[in-house]
């Protein structure tokens, strides 16, 4: 166990000490809040929805949280190109217990980005409804944040470079993303639009996020855990999997 | 069986090695011995297939065929136990540039399970012996190549292994760098009795320190012997002689991989940025 200790401390060692990383992975959530917040804000009030900015919140802090933990798993690839893997992969240590160690780690910085954000837009007019469920509200965000870590994992497992990363963020971040009700509300969408936010584990991590944040859910708690649970579970033995048959 | 054992105590035994990435062999029906103790040179042109066979023994890469016992365990079956016994140098740079050099130590003797109550000492002891104990503070990304690969070594040799591999140490260092490098190697040989499988590409080197030779060529071993022996069997002044003689002249190519052409990307672009 110690060994996913050191693996922990190793990413947010390395995390905090790249602060033009802090600063990066913090503007795009920030430019998202702001533009679409106050762009978008009119219209959705006078569609007699409420404030904007209160909806948008949650779905920017799970953005938040997608991005930086898929960008941990993918970072495998990284330190398969600085040969820093090699290190890890030649040590008398479980593959399950790397991955578990890095996945936490990734986690943990997903955690703090997403509540970076969430300061922030507390000054943007953000209220939260039930300070209590704040509890509540950082497990939804470890369970995402260990999902989508798994998930990178799993895809950098696969990939030998950076080649494919384009590809990877254009046709499964982006579409995550933006199809997962970060932005607008699940209720009354058209039939595909429905399916597909339905299969996308985001829409149940930003779901649970706005319950806790401003105590309104599309699923439910406890549909919206089941899911990010059992399959944030079955992508960390799949990440496992498939890390474990790497070699450099 | 116990007689067999006592007259060739070999801590690394390799059979009928080979390797093959689709339908080329980078290593090819290779067979070869090397003794407790000894200091053991695998020689051979770019792309012989020496760091192929380095990273089957390691347990990075699984062969296509063959059998290999190190210190008496399979790296393709039983990679726990090989993994304890023995410590590696990389040929690229394997530490962790955003970390100082005590964490890199120190991130290595947790994964190894080096006690607690020896962890520090232990690893003071090390970077001591490389001369980097001053300097353990540091982010690696500020050291100079020699000074990386002085680390790589202690970390190598940090949980005490049996075998230490060193696939070409002194590749792109100063010649005061590879004097030290190479009085450590031998020192630690001669003290602590580890043996040293290592590859390197300056013959004169392997003539210096190496107890036995095996010269690797296309994937296959062409000749086997202390440098004495290769010397004498060709009528070469110098082994780089003995060297040419059984791989000839021809330069070899060796074919880019994604990866090499990513870390020249991102060489080129760490210089653009400055650092």
């Amino acid at each position: 166990m110690s060994a996913v200790y050191i693996l922990w401390l190793r990413q947010l060692k390395r995390y905090f000490r790249s602060k033009s990383r802090i600063v990066g992975a913090l503007g795009q959530p920030l430019l998202f809040l702001f533009a679409l917040g106050f762009g978008f804000g009119p219209i959705y009030q006078q569609a007699g929805q409420g404030d904007y900015i209160q909806f948008l919140v949650p779905g920017i802090m799970a953005m938040t949280i997608l991005f930086t933990s898929m960008f941990t798993g993918i970072e495998i690839i990284w330190d398969r190109q600085f040969g820093f893997l090699k290190e890890t992969l030649v040590a008398p240590v479980s593959r399950y217990h790397i991955m578990l160690g890095r996945s936490l780690g990734g986690a943990t910085i997903a955690i703090f980005q997403g509540l970076v954000v969430f300061s922030i837009s507390l000054f943007a007019g953000f209220k939260v409804e039930n300070w209590l469920m704040a509890p509540v509200a950082i497990v939804f965000m470890f369970l995402t944040a260990m999902l989508f870590t798994a998930l990178g994992t799993a895809i950098a497992s696969l990939l030998e470079d950076m080649q494919g990363f384009q590809l990877i963020m254009n046709f499964l971040i982006m579409p995550t993303f933006f199809l997962s009700g970060a932005l607008f509300p699940l209720d009354g969408l058209p039939g595909v639009l429905t399916y597909i936010t339905m299969f996308n584990p985001l829409s149940y991590g930003v779901d649970a996020l706005r319950g806790a944040l401003i105590g309104a859910t599309h699923f439910g708690f406890l549909v919206d855990f089941a899911v990010l649970g059992i399959s944030g579970t079955i992508l960390l033995f799949i990440g496992g999997y498939l890390f474990s048959k790497v070699q450099v | 069986m116990n007689e067999a054992y006592s007259k060739n105590d070999n801590i690394i035994q390799v059979r009928n090695l080979t390797k093959k990435f689709k339908d080329f062999a980078a290593v090819d029906d290779v067979s070869f011995d090397v003794q407790r103790g000894e200091i053991f040179a695998f020689l051979g042109p770019n792309g012989a297939g020496k760091t192929t066979t380095i990273k089957m023994l390691t347990t990075l890469l699984n062969p296509t065929s063959g059998e290999m016992l190190l210190d008496g365990f399979d790296p393709a079956r039983e990679q726990h136990d090989v993994r304890r016994s023995f410590g590696i140098v990389f040929q690229d740079a394997s530490l962790d540039d955003e970390l100082t050099a005590y964490e890199n130590m120190y991130f290595h003797a947790v994964i190894y399970k080096i006690p607690k109550a020896t962890r520090k000492a232990r690893i003071e002891e090390m970077l001591k012996f490389v001369q980097l104990w001053e300097r353990r503070g540091d982010q690696v990304k500020f050291f100079s190549g020699g000074m990386k690969r002085r680390l790589e070594i202690a970390r190598g040799l940090l949980h005490l292994p049996k075998i230490l591999f060193l696939d070409e140490p002194t590749l792109g260092l100063d010649p005061q760098t590879r004097n030290l490098i190479w009085e450590h190697i031998k020192d630690l040989n001669k003290h602590e009795r580890i043996t040293v499988f290592l590859t390197t590409h300056i013959m004169e080197e392997a003539d210096r320190v190496a107890d036995k030779v095996a010269i690797i060529d296309h994937g296959r071993i062409v000749a086997q012997g202390t440098p004495r022996e290769l010397k004498d069997r060709t009528g070469s002044a110098t082994l780089e002689e003995a060297f040419l003689v059984y791989t000839g002249k021809t330069i070899r190519e060796e074919e880019a991989t994604g990866l090499d052409n990513m870390r020249m990307a991102s060489k080129m672009w760490t210089r653009r940025a400055g650092r």
